[in-house]
Order: structure tokens, then C-alpha cells, then sequence
């Protein structure tokens, strides 16, 4: 077993809203006391609804926001202000909408070369230049793309750009966030096999955020599912996939749709929506739409147990 | 004779580039209760051509068809006002963006009563009956109250059983969801299919599902209707579909699907859909089709049989999508 690169020990990211001049701030529990670890070319994917906080769990990772509390080291180097600049080197982001995540008025060229100008600024310009043009080669586009402009090319394409980008520093993780939910079938199909050899080729780790299941079985190793900031349930994806333990996960699973019309399944309903995260229920927050939910869930908070699946649950399945 | 019958509908759009074609002799016929579902990636002028039959385009798109009937009725022929009385009442539609769909100055209430007040003409007690009824048939909790809520007050799931009950309001023959779900999350996307299959039961209406996501459409469909780049490329009932597709670019998006996967590398479809300026001669699929020759290259193909799905191919494949795979 190789040593981790990620190491992440009850993260949280609590954000203060105002609701009126004189009321009380709220606090919007985004993200709560998540450990995870993650290996050198391992995929360790976070599912969930929207509002769980797959995203904000990416963006402390990327050390775009400060946990509340709790740590994560990358490489065996503790994230805190002072490492802060020796480590956004080693952890790159993809984000979800091509569109509007490159600079409409910088062309394909300066674009990747801009991370070298801020974090290399002792290479010279032939040397960039010259490493771009690699990058450009290993995701797949052409040589004269480099004096473009991102309006002349396609979702796949950008989302092609965008991961040359990211990997310009030669990160050792890199975070997709929902990186192929703005795309069509024809052309995600593409830019999975590319994540896939990118991975095997520069031993990448991938935090993939995405709440597409299908894809998520495709690509992961791992798999971490939230519910409402709080992760219930840990794993390897084929033990979580095969026999979800947390009723939640069996929901979600279930809820998914297949592309088999032969296949008629037990779809579990579950009633109402995600409560609001300003005003998270005591006990588990999942008991409001359970159907297992009795009174000791509604009051008491239960805690990930298990190895090596774990889920947080009084009464898990199986 | 079926509710809805299209023949050779096209769609063209004057941009300030020249005309563009959007949709392209398309045939859609629906009939009574049936669901039928639109396939096709952006661009594939699906949305376009339910558009065009509601007559909801802007000015600078061209309709034509050899026959648009809905109900026994030519839409061709109507006036504009006459139109009016049946788009919203017997034909009705959902849109994506629930969010984006209601009218952020209205409670649901009001706006939902309004479409009761002009096609029905209840007098305001009935209206309120009504909305209440239809509030618990989409399977709102506490009508009463969210009736008054504005749509910023619910969610995005709510909104979208709000578009639901407005636009069964009046108990239209034909309902058209253009991507009910694509906005919503999946334990949502359920309840809403549900819904949606469970109201087409109950009333006999005919539904007509836009999508792209071809896990809604094997839970939900009955028959398929495969668009590319503006054609209709195959039509076959759900589960013939799945099992044998008949067109290339049809079996080519199966295959792409993540959960067929059988190794780390997914079968990939090279290349995009073409657009305005490179829009090829014969076949629309065949840069990107691994069967092509010089005859799809340059001869436009027409649709096979019927025991062919309706495929727009030269060589319409026949084996099944597991031998292929």
C-alpha cells in the first residue's frame, strides 16, 4: 500500500449568513468533520444531491476556502497559510462549465502558459511556450489551436483545455468538479478515456465530484456518499454499489435511471426534499425521509462505522 | 388517426450568417396515451421542432410542413387566435428551467389560476377549487399555503410540479416535457417521473418526453425517436431500441453509455455535430461514422422500413448492441 497523498481529518466549512438587521446570523453547515485519505492514481469520487457539499468539500481541498476546522496535508504537508504557496502547485481544479471557466479574451496559448508565469517564475518564455505545446499534444489537440481563441472551440474541447491547464504545474492531485455534467454522451465518453489516461500516465489522484452514478462507477476506486455536508457512507465503489449499507445510498442507487427498458426495479421512493442546511435536523440527518427512521435517529447522531465500508447509520442494511 | 401527426416538418432560423436548418423533415405521429420520447444530444433540433408545433419560435424562424394535425385540427390553417385556444389547454408543455419559467412577480397561485380563468372560464371559487385539487395531485403539501408562495419561496423541485399542475390544468390531450428532469436531482427526478407516468395513466393523456439522458428513457418511454443534427436518424419502440439499434450514430451513443462499459476505456464517437458552416453532404453522421464509404459521404440516405426502424442509413446495422459491443 502506497503512502496517501491526501490525508483530510474532520474537515468542516461553516459559512455565517445575515437574515436581517437585527436576527442572529445563521450558520450554514456546508461541510461537516470529513476524513478522508486518498492514494497516488487512485479515484476517490464524492456523490451526493446538490446541496450536500461535494463543492465546498472541492474548494477547501483546492485551498480556495479555509476549512473551519480541521486539517488535510497533501503529500505529507499540512495546508495552512504558510505552505499555502508550496502546495496550490500540487492541487489543481476542473471545473464544471467550460463555458465559463477560460477567459474569453486570452488565446488557448497564454492561457495554459499563465500558471508557469505565476508559480515558475524563473523558467523562461521558450521553455513555457515549449511546455504548453506538449500539454496541448497530451490532451488530445492539435498544434495550431495554441494562437486561438476559447469561442472557437466546442464543450469537449474546452473541457480538453481546461484539464491542460490544470495539469500545466504537474499537480499530484487534481479535483474535477462534476467535470463532464455540461457535456453530451457522445462527447463525455471522450474526455472520461482522456481523465483515464492521464491518470495512468503521470499516476494523477482524482478527487471526482459528480452526481452522475453511472459515471461515478465508471471512474472511481473509491466513493464517499453526503448527505446534507456529512458524509454516511465510506468505501471501495464495488462493496458501496453491489450492497449499500446506508439507506440513503440504497435510495439514491435505486433512483438512478438505467438505459435497460428489460430491467424493471424496486425504485425506493423517498418523500420530500434535502433540508435546508441552515437548519439541519438533530440526530441523523437523513431520519425526515427515511423509511428505517425511528426515535433514537431523530435524537441521536450516528457516527461512520465499518471497515472497509462504512456508513452512518443505527440500522444499516445487510 | 393518430392526436399528432407531423410529416417533413422543417425549421429553418435567418441568423446574420446566413439560414440555418434546425430541424429537417422531420415525421413525429403520436397517438392517444402513448409516451412517446425525443432523443438527441444539444442541437439536434429537438426542442426546436416541439417549438415549431406550438408555434412559440420568434420571427426569424421559418416553419414549413407537408401535414401538422393535432386532434383532427390543420395547425397550418389557424389563425393565431385560434391557435391560442389550444396551445395551453389541449396541448400543453414543461419546460427545463422551472426556475426560469415561472414568473418571479406572481405567486404559483395566480399564475396557475390563470390559465383556469382564460381557457375554462371558472369564476374565482371554482379556480381555487381547482388549483387546490391540482396542487395535491402533483403532490404539493399544504395546497393552501403554496398557492400563496412566490417561486422563489419553493424549490426547484416544487417549481417544477407547479409547471406540472399548470400545465394539466385544463386536461390537455398532449403534454410535451422538454428535459422535465435535467435541472433536478435524482431522488427528485423519480418522484417527477413518477408523477409525470402516473398522471398519463390516470388521465389518458399522450406525453411527449425530450430528453438526452437515455436512463429516463428506457424507465419511461414506450417509443423512441432518435434525432441528429436536426434529422430524425430512427424510430423504434423502447425496448427493440435498446436491444438492436439499427442506426450507426443510435448504436454508437449506446455504446458510449458508462454503465455498458466493459473495459477502463469507453467506445468514443470522434468528432462533434456539425454546425451552420460544416455541415456535410451526404449523410449528416457520416464524418463521424466508423461505417462510412463514398456513397454516405455524398448520396443524403432516406429512411428504411419500418422492421428497420426508420433508420436514415445506407447500411442500417442489425445485430444486436451486445454482439456489437
Amino acid at each position: 500500500m502506497t503512502a496517501p497523498v491526501v490525508v483530510a481529518d474532520k474537515l468542516t466549512r461553516h459559512y455565517e449568513v445575515k437574515r436581517g438587521l437585527f436576527a442572529a446570523p445563521g450558520i450554514v453547515k456546508a461541510v461537516s468533520e470529513t476524513s478522508f485519505t486518498l492514494e497516488p492514481g487512485k479515484t476517490l469520487a464524492i456523490v451526493g444531491e446538490s446541496g450536500c457539499g461535494k463543492s465546498t468539500l472541492a474548494r477547501v481541498i483546492t485551498m480556495i476556502e479555509e476549512p473551519t476546522s480541521g486539517s488535510f496535508s497533501i503529500g505529507g504537508v499540512t495546508a495552512g497559510p504558510d505552505t499555502q504557496a508550496q502546495l496550490r502547485t500540487d492541487v489543481q481544479i476542473v471545473f464544471q462549465d467550460p463555458y465559463g471557466s477560460l477567459n474569453p479574451r486570452q488565446r488557448i496559448g497564454s492561457i495554459l502558459e499563465e500558471p508557469l508565469k505565476i508559480n515558475r517564475p524563473k523558467m523562461s518564455a521558450a521553455e513555457r511556450t515549449a511546455k504548453a505545446r506538449e500539454m496541448l499534444a497530451l490532451v488530445g489537440l492539435r498544434p495550431e489551436h495554441f494562437d486561438r481563441y476559447p469561442h472557437m472551440f466546442s464543450g469537449g474541447q474546452r473541457q480538453r483545455i481546461a484539464v491542460a491547464r490544470a495539469l500545466m504545474l504537474e499537480p499530484k492531485v487534481l479535483v474535477l468538479d462534476e467535470p463532464v455534467s455540461a457535456l453530451d454522451l457522445s462527447i463525455q465518453s471522450q474526455i472520461l478515456n482522456l481523465l483515464v489516461d492521464l491518470q495512468e500516465r503521470m499516476g494523477l489522484a482524482y478527487l471526482f465530484i459528480s452526481h452522475d452514478l453511472s459515471v461515478v462507477k465508471h471512474m472511481a476506486d473509491d466513493i464517499i456518499v453526503m448527505y446534507l455536508g456529512r458524509p454516511v457512507e465510506m468505501g471501495p465503489k464495488d462493496l458501496v454499489f453491489a450492497h449499500p449499507r446506508h439507506p440513503y445510498t440504497k435510495a439514491l442507487l435505486s433512483a438512478t435511471p438505467v438505459a435497460d427498458p428489460k430491467g424493471a426495479r424496486q425504485r425506493i421512493k423517498l418523500e420530500g426534499e434535502l433540508p435546508s442546511p441552515l437548519n439541519v435536523p438533530p440526530g441523523c440527518a437523513f431520519a425526515p425521509r427515511c423509511w428505517k427512521a425511528e426515535a433514537r435517529c431523530r435524537a441521536e447522531r450516528p457516527e461512520l462505522e465499518g471497515a472497509p465500508q462504512s456508513a452512518a447509520c443505527f440500522f444499516p442494511e445487510g | 388517426m393518430p392526436l399528432l401527426e407531423l410529416r417533413n416538418l422543417s425549421v429553418d432560423f435567418a441568423t446574420a450568417s446566413g439560414p440555418f436548418r434546425a430541424v429537417d423533415g422531420v415525421d413525429v405521429s403520436v397517438d392517444k396515451g402513448e409516451i412517446l420520447a425525443i432523443v438527441g444530444e444539444s442541437g439536434s433540433g429537438k426542442s426546436v421542432s416541439m417549438l415549431a408545433m406550438m408555434g412559440l419560435l420568434p420571427w426569424t424562424a421559418t416553419v414549413t410542413a407537408d401535414v401538422m394535425n393535432f386532434d383532427g385540427k390543420d395547425l397550418r390553417q389557424l389563425s393565431p387566435k385560434a391557435r391560442r385556444k389550444i396551445i395551453g389547454k389541449d396541448m400543453a408543455m414543461i419546460f427545463q428551467e422551472p426556475m426560469s419559467s415561472l414568473n418571479p412577480c406572481f405567486t404559483a397561485g395566480y399564475q396557475i389560476k390563470e390559465a383556469l380563468r382564460l381557457h375554462l372560464g371558472l369564476d374565482a371559487k371554482a379556480r381555487q377549487k381547482r388549483a387546490v385539487e391540482l396542487f395535491e395531485m402533483v403532490g404539493i403539501p399544504a395546497p393552501e399555503e403554496r398557492l400563496k408562495a412566490f417561486p422563489h419561496q419553493l424549490s426547484g423541485g416544487m417549481n417544477q410540479r407547479v409547471m406540472i399542475a399548470m400545465a394539466i390544468a385544463c386536461n390537455p390531450k398532449l403534454l410535451i416535457a422538454d428535459e422535465p428532469t435535467t435541472a433536478l436531482d435524482v431522488t427528485i427526478q423519480a418522484q417527477i417521473l413518477d408523477l409525470l407516468t402516473g398522471l398519463q395513466r390516470d388521465t389518458g393523456m399522450a406525453l411527449i418526453l425530450i430528453t438526452h439522458d437515455m436512463g429516463v428513457v428506457a424507465e419511461t418511454a414506450e417509443r423512441v425517436s432518435v434525432q441528429y443534427a436536426g434529422q430524425k436518424v430512427e424510430e423504434q419502440p423502447v425496448a427493440d431500441l435498446f436491444a438492436t439499434p439499427h442506426h450507426p450514430y443510435t448504436s454508437a451513443l449506446l455504446a458510449a453509455l458508462p454503465e455498458r462499459a466493459t473495459e477502463r476505456h469507453l467506445p468514443t464517437i470522434p468528432g462533434v455535430v456539425p454546425g451552420q458552416f460544416d455541415r456535410p453532404e451526404g449523410c449528416l453522421f457520416s464524418p463521424r461514422c466508423k461505417f462510412a464509404d463514398d456513397r454516405c459521404r455524398t448520396v443524403p440516405p432516406v429512411p428504411a422500413s419500418a422492421d428497420l426502424g426508420f433508420a436514415r442509413c445506407h447500411y442500417p446495422l442489425s445485430v444486436s448492441a451486445e454482439a456489437e459491443a
